[in-house]
Order: structure tokens, then C-alpha cells, then sequence
């Protein structure tokens, strides 16, 4: 057997650069295409860019069978031969490379921009825009549905709830949807730009404010990307602590979510359950930190805040209590009929779907797809302590809801161990200056799923690239083939049920 | 003659009442303390002082919806009596008008919707005429088997024949009424199941989705038609399903408004307790109100009744 043209490695094990093999483009679309043939999912693709005409492809593939992740990178001029065609999961990744670099997948079936920001190569347009005004979001050419019985339905930006801008277009004919274009990019930050050069005292805000209902997950990947590059040991307890406050994370966005998808059918019982008792989950990570979202805690070799033995227990009293109220909450959407009626076959995709779409998180749990980062590739206390992954089966918004509710059983037991068997010691490692000329990857599993982070030190150990995949960034094409076929009416259940990030997105 | 016009004076006072007594009753469901009783008539007071904005693609027969609107639903106030209270105007045949004024308000508020050229206006209009061309049988067969029942195509004399004491011989065909015509209220009302009138979702809406251009006081006089709407059919309601006439003027009238409160309320516990049908099952669940309504007919038909 050949040896493996990647580099493999386990969660954020940090390598040397040097050790990211380069293969020329042919082999390296060959390689990409035949390890996702074999079930290997594309964590992350993207563009290091570099001041002469050659950029650099870098391709981040998941191993779920090994554990084991791995990379490998090509260079490319102007243009490379599309793997969408061949590998759907690549789709926005291609689009975001084109809009980033420039660089022009070719045989791409759907090359629009991504969050519609002027390209990082001055000067160069795939779309051939105007390099010097800025371009307006949502300014590209939408899908379009000729015919005397289509209607065109927009929606956006300015929503009707209060969320994220983003533009939804459907193509309707009657009630029906035949296809829903998703367009974001409202939110650009230019975040990615902004950390290289770091870390420095910005870097950590950024990371909390990725997508403000997910800072743990956000702010621990990255912390476990620095600790990987400066070689710090997290002290246990400070593990456990972060464990902890990613579930309560979970439990609170989870909860949320339910109360919601109540609210959008119109069921008031759970609706107004969940509100109260999300707001109650997210005290609990005040009494963490003191801070209801987190802000602040996770950070480079450790956590910032201790909890006193009265505190944890104050925590579990509490914990135990919300069990039972969100199981009542939660009883009550599967027990009436009503609610069932409108959950059940609403919005379904399939596993095979779901597996070539490379969807993450909840939504692929909910095909099926036994998909979990804390499972697969663990990182900080879960490899210490396992939560079982939970699936459905059914692919609607049922499943999804329902995957919800069985994680948010096994969260509150998971955060009972761990606050029985919280170890004593510190919480902080000294910090340390990044090892020069490294790089890692560390993914984590945040309540919508994986988030991937990548980053790339130089001579000096600041970043010279960092790249951050938000789950939804996977998953928004999900929503889209959800649609299909569905009523527009279901089109607010159905978004509820996926609760992607628009800010996590647009970046 | 006074008297003639209580009921009519009652009506326009009362109405926007229904609806702080359905959202007291979620709130209380809900475990809120929610809005004050008399918010729907702050509402209407402040949108009254608003000024109103009209997109610049309307044309006049959007404006001429609120106003239209308000004038048709005043006009069926004057055809329905309130328990012993009679109405302003009574004659043969006036419930097929107080039906047809009902249609008159709602076309005039799809054509200003369609006016709007807005794609979620457009498509809340669409659901609208399907849904109520499936309630409206519902509605006049139900109407006629009762006509049958009673003899009269008079609302007044038709609940004066009605009694509580004729329950057991024509109680069948009443109830088959009531339950077919509580579904057209909840449709016409937009109540849940049907329709959900606290949600910002616009691609769900059916009523509210086709009223989102109408602002101040033109939106204040949908709000006013819609309670008042609300009011006029829960009174024919009752008044067929509760027909008590024990003579004394006051008594009468006292229940029918209690009556008229406990069916807020009714609506109030159904929006508490249960989930907004998906849009594809609202038409089976008009088509069997029109089943009962037919069964009703039939039953009087066959003189079982």
C-alpha cells in the first residue's frame, strides 16, 4: 500500500509546517475525492494567501473511523478545477476560496460570493467587480424558476424576529417551495484579516464574539489552538471546568431552541417553559464566571474563574431541578398531538444527503449520522469522561428537535459527574509564547456542532493565517435542501430547527 | 326605539374587550401576568393619534380597505340581536347580507393587499379567499339548516324561536351549528388553530401577513373591524346555542354577555393548549365544518329535529 499522501494527526496535535505536504493540484483533487469517497468528511478548505502569484490550498479532512485528522495542500495560480462537482461538501468552501484568493474553481456549478467583501488580492475579481467600491450584499444573480405559476418570495434582510440579517429567496409555485437560496454575508467582519499578527489582547474578544451564543465553543477551540502551539498543560481542573461550561452552553441553546420551534407553531406551554428555564441554564454559567454567555472565562491555559464547593453544589441543586422542569417542557411537545403534526415529516433530509452535503452537528445527528467531536475526537476532559453520542433517525424537524432533547438529558447528567469528580489543583497554566513555524487544528464540538479552527504561526509565533469554520458554515446548505418541496409556511419551523449562525457564518 | 340601539352602542364599546379577555387568558396560562384588560382600547387610542405612512405603489383602493372595512362590519352590528336586546333593523333574509357584508370587508382588504404588490401580501390574500371559500358553506349551510329549524330568516326572530326548553327535540341540529360555526369563528377571527395572531413570522401569516402596509389610523380600524367582527359572530353563535328567554330583558342580556366572555375565554384556553395547524390541514378542517353544517341540514331535512 502506498503511504498516505496526507499528514495525520490527532486533534489539536500541533507539527511543524513544514510537515503539511504539498502535492501538485491534480494529485491533490485525486486524493481530496477518493478519501471523501471513503467517508472522510472536509472539516475545512481554504486559501493561504501569499504576496506572489501562487497561493497555497489547504484541505483539513476528518478521519471519524480513526480519530484522526488530516491535512494536505496544493498550489494553485488563478484557477483549479472544481471538486464540487465530484464532492458537494466543497461547495462553499470553493466559493469562499474564490471570493478570498481569487482564484477561480473551474466547472463550479454555483460561483457566487460568499459574504460579498472586495478580494484579498487587490486588484483581481473572479466576478470581475469594481476592486474599489465595495460590493453590496446579496448583489449577484439568485436562481430563478421561469414560469406562469412561479412566484418569487424574498425575505430579508431585516427579519421579522430578532435575528441576523440574511436574504432568503424562494421560488414558489403556490405554496410550494421548489428552491431557497440563502445569500449572507451582512455581518462581515473581516475577522479572519484581523488575527493575523496575533494573538495580542484583541485576539481573545474576537474569538468570544465569533457567534455570540457560542463564545465557549468558540473561545475554546481556540485557546486549545494556542495551548497546542505554546505546548501548555491545562491543569485538570481547569479542564473540567471547561468542560462544564461548553454543556451548560449546549443545555441553554438547546432549551432555547425547543421554546422557540414552540413558539413558531404556535404552542404557548413550552414556549414560555423554555424561555424561563434557558434564561435559568444560562444563570448557571453565570455562577460559573459571572457572566451568562461565558464571556470571559475560557482562556489560554486554563479558565479565569474557580468555583467554591458551595458554588458547585448550589450548581447541581439547581441542575437537578431544571431536569425536571425541561422534561416537562420538553413532554409536552412529544405528547400533543398537535405539535407532533406539525414537526413530523417537515423539513427532511436523508443520510445520503446529509453525508454529501458534509452536514454537522445536530442537523447530521438527526439524519443518523453518528457524528459527535467529543466522541470522535476528543479534546480536554472528554477524553476523559464520554458522552454518548445521540442520533435520530428521521431527518425532520422532529428528529432535530428531538436530538436536542436527548442531549440536553445527557448533558445535565454529564455536568452531575463532573462536578462530583472535579479535580482539585489550579486552573491556569503560566501562558507561554507560540513555537514558531507550527501549525494547528483543533476541533471542538459547539452545541451547533463542529467548529473547526486552524492556525498558522511564523518565525516570530505570531499567526501568519487563521481559519475559522463555524458549523454553519456546513450546515446552511442544509437548510436549503430542507426546503425542497416543502410548504413556505413550514419555512420559519424549519430555519428554527437548524438555529444556524449568521455572524459565525459571515465571519 | 332606544332600546333598538343598545345593542349596537354595547357592540362598538364591548368588542376590543373579546380580545383582552383571550390575551388575559393566555397570559394566565402561560403563567404571565400579560397585558392590562383594556390594552386592545389603548392600542386603538394611540394608533389613532399615529399618522399614517402609504407606500408610494398603492393606489387609492388601499385606502379605501380600513374605511370600507369599518363601514360593512357597522352595518352587519345593526342586524344582530344580543340576548334580549333587539337589533337597530330586522327584516327577512338580513343574516344572508350580515354574510354578505362579512365578504364585502374581506375583499376589499385582498384587493388593498394585492394593491401593495408585495410577494408575502400577495401570498397571505391567496390563503384568505381559499380558506373563507371553504368557510363561507360552512357558514350559510349552517345558517340555512337553522332557517329550516326555525322558520325565519330573521336572526331576531330566528333565536326568539329558539329555546332552552326545545333543547331536547332540535339540540342535535344545534350543536352540529355551533360546532361548525365556532370553527368559522376561529377562522374568521384568526385564532389558532387556524391562524396565529401573535407571530412575526410573516410566512405563515394569513390575516395579519395581508394588513402589514396599513399603519395608524388605518390600522386601528382594521384592528376595530376584527374585534367587532369578533364580537357579531360570537353573538350569532350564542344566540343559537343559548337561546334564553326568560322575558326579562336584562337577564337575557346579562348571560348572552357572559356567554359572549366565556367564549373569549374558550378561545383563550384552545390558543394555550394547543399547536397552529400546518397550513395544507387547515382545508379539512373547514370541509368538515361544512360536513356538519350539511349533517345539520340534512337532519332538519329528515325532520328528526
Amino acid at each position: 500500500m502506498n503511504p498516505s499522501p496526507f499528514h495525520w494527526f490527532y486533534n489539536c496535535q500541533a507539527a511543524d509546517q513544514n510537515r503539511i505536504p504539498e502535492v501538485p493540484i491534480h494529485q491533490f483533487r485525486e486524493y481530496i475525492l477518493e478519501a471523501a469517497a471513503s467517508g472522510k468528511r472536509i472539516a475545512s478548505f481554504f486559501v493561504v494567501p501569499s504576496d506572489s502569484d501562487t497561493q497555497r490550498l489547504v484541505a483539513i479532512l476528518a478521519d471519524e473511523n480513526t480519530g484522526k485528522l488530516a491535512i494536505l495542500s496544493t498550489f494553485v495560480f488563478d484557477r483549479f478545477a472544481s471538486l464540487t462537482p465530484d464532492c458537494p461538501q466543497v461547495h462553499l468552501f470553493e466559493r469562499e476560496i474564490a471570493e478570498q484568493g481569487s482564484i477561480l474553481p473551474e466547472g463550479h456549478p454555483w460561483l457566487k460570493p460568499v459574504r460579498f467583501h472586495p478580494s484579498w488580492k487587490p486588484g483581481r475579481d473572479v466576478w470581475g467587480r469594481n476592486s474599489q467600491t465595495a460590493p453590496e450584499p446579496s448583489v449577484m444573480d439568485f436562481y430563478r424558476v421561469e414560469g406562469e405559476q412561479i412566484h418569487e418570495v424574498a425575505v430579508g434582510p431585516v427579519h421579522a424576529g430578532i435575528i441576523e440579517p440574511g436574504h432568503f429567496r424562494f421560488q414558489c409555485q403556490g405554496e410550494n417551495v421548489l428552491h431557497l437560496e440563502i445569500s449572507l454575508g451582512y455581518q462581515h467582519r473581516g475577522v479572519e484579516r484581523a488575527l493575523i499578527g496575533g494573538p495580542n489582547k484583541r485576539t481573545i474578544h474576537y474569538m468570544q464574539t465569533l457567534a455570540g451564543d457560542t463564545t465557549i465553543g468558540h473561545t475554546t477551540a481556540y485557546c486549545q489552538v494556542v495551548e497546542s502551539l505554546a505546548d501548555l498543560r491545562v491543569p485538570p481542573r481547569a479542564q473540567t471546568l471547561r468542560g462544564i461550561a461548553l454543556e451548560l452552553e449546549r443545555l441553554a441553546n438547546h432549551t432555547g431552541d425547543l421554546g422557540a420551534l414552540a413558539a413558531d407553531i404556535g404552542y404557548l406551554p413550552t414556549a414560555s417553559f423554555c424561555g424561563r428555564i434557558r434564561g435559568d441554564f444560562l444563570n448557571l454559567t453565570a455562577l460559573l464566571c459571572g457572566n451568562r454567555f461565558g464571556r470571559d472565562l475560557v482562556c489560554p491555559g486554563g479558565v479565569q474563574f474557580d468555583m467554591t464547593s458551595q458554588s458547585f453544589d448550589k450548581m447541581a441543586e439547581h441542575l437537578i431541578q431544571l431536569k425536571k422542569d425541561v422534561a416537562v417542557a420538553a413532554d409536552l411537545l412529544w405528547n400533543t398531538p398537535s405539535v407532533m403534526a406539525r414537526f413530523e415529516d417537515t423539513g427532511r433530509i436523508d443520510l445520503h444527503t446529509c453525508r454529501q452535503l458534509g452536514l454537522v452537528g445536530v442537523a447530521a445527528r438527526a439524519c443518523g449520522a453518528e457524528s459527535d467531536c467529543r466522541f470522535h475526537f476528543p479534546t480536554g476532559l472528554f477524553r476523559f469522561a464520554q458522552i454518548p453520542v445521540s442520533t435520530w433517525h428521521t431527518g425532520d424537524v422532529f428528529a432535530r428537535a428531538y436530538v436536542r432533547w436527548l442531549e440536553i438529558q445527557r448533558s445535565i447528567a454529564f455536568i452531575l459527574d463532573q462536578i462530583k469528580a472535579c479535580p482539585q489543583g489550579p486552573i491556569r497554566a503560566d501562558e507561554k509564547p507560540l513555537a514558531p513555524n507550527r501549525f494547528a487544528v483543533c476541533l471542538v464540538e459547539g452545541w451547533r456542532g463542529e467548529i473547526c479552527h486552524f492556525a498558522r504561526t511564523g518565525p516570530d509565533g505570531k499567526f501568519t493565517h487563521y481559519k475559522i469554520t463555524d458549523p454553519s458554515f456546513h450546515n446552511w446548505a442544509g437548510l436549503s435542501m430542507a426546503l425542497r418541496n416543502q410548504q413556505i409556511s413550514d419555512f420559519p419551523l424549519c430555519n428554527k430547527s437548524f438555529n444556524l449562525s449568521y455572524c459565525g457564518c459571515d465571519l | 326605539m332606544l332600546i333598538r340601539l343598545l345593542h349596537f352602542v354595547l357592540c362598538l364599546v364591548g368588542a376590543p374587550l373579546l380580545l383582552g379577555i383571550i390575551n388575559k387568558t393566555k397570559a394566565f396560562f402561560a403563567g404571565r401576568n400579560g397585558p392590562p384588560l383594556l390594552q386592545p382600547y389603548y392600542d386603538l387610542w394611540k394608533l389613532l393619534g399615529k399618522g399614517a405612512v402609504y407606500s408610494r405603489t398603492t393606489s387609492p383602493v388601499f385606502r379605501m380597505g380600513p374605511v370600507i372595512g369599518l363601514s360593512a362590519v357597522l352595518s352587519a352590528a345593526l342586524l344582530v340581536p344580543l340576548g334580549g336586546l333587539p337589533p337597530v333593523l330586522a327584516f327577512q333574509g338580513d343574516l344572508i347580507l350580515f354574510v354578505y357584508l362579512f365578504a364585502l370587508i374581506r375583499f376589499f382588504i385582498v384587493i388593498g393587499a394585492l394593491d401593495t404588490g408585495s410577494s408575502f401580501e400577495g401570498m397571505g390574500a391567496a390563503r384568505e379567499v381559499t380558506f373563507s371559500a371553504l368557510s363561507e358553506p360552512a357558514l350559510l349551510i349552517g345558517l340555512a339548516a337553522i332557517i329550516k329549524l326555525t322558520g325565519h330568516s330573521s336572526f331576531s326572530q330566528m333565536f326568539a324561536t329558539l329555546q332552552v326548553g326545545s333543547w331536547a327535540s332540535v339540540g342535535p341540529v344545534t350543536v352540529l351549528f355551533a360546532i361548525a360555526m365556532f370553527i368559522v369563528f376561529l377562522t374568521e377571527n384568526c385564532r389558532i388553530p387556524v391562524d396565529d395572531p401573535n407571530t412575526h413570522l410573516e410566512l405563515t401569516m394569513i390575516h395579519e401577513v395581508m394588513v402589514l402596509d396599513y399603519s395608524g389610523p388605518d390600522y386601528g380600524m382594521i384592528l376595530y373591524t376584527a374585534a367587532l367582527k369578533m364580537w357579531l359572530l360570537g353573538a350569532v353563535l350564542i344566540g343559537v346555542l343559548t337561546p334564553m328567554h326568560t322575558g326579562m330583558v336584562w337577564l337575557d342580556t346579562a348571560a348572552a354577555i357572559v356567554f359572549l366572555l366565556l367564549l373569549a375565554v374558550v378561545t383563550g384556553i384552545i390558543e394555550s393548549s394547543m399547536a397552529r395547524l400546518r397550513l395544507l390541514h387547515v382545508p379539512p378542517l373547514l370541509i368538515t365544518a361544512t360536513a356538519l353544517s350539511i349533517l345539520a341540514l340534512v337532519l332538519v331535512f329528515g325532520g328528526f329535529a
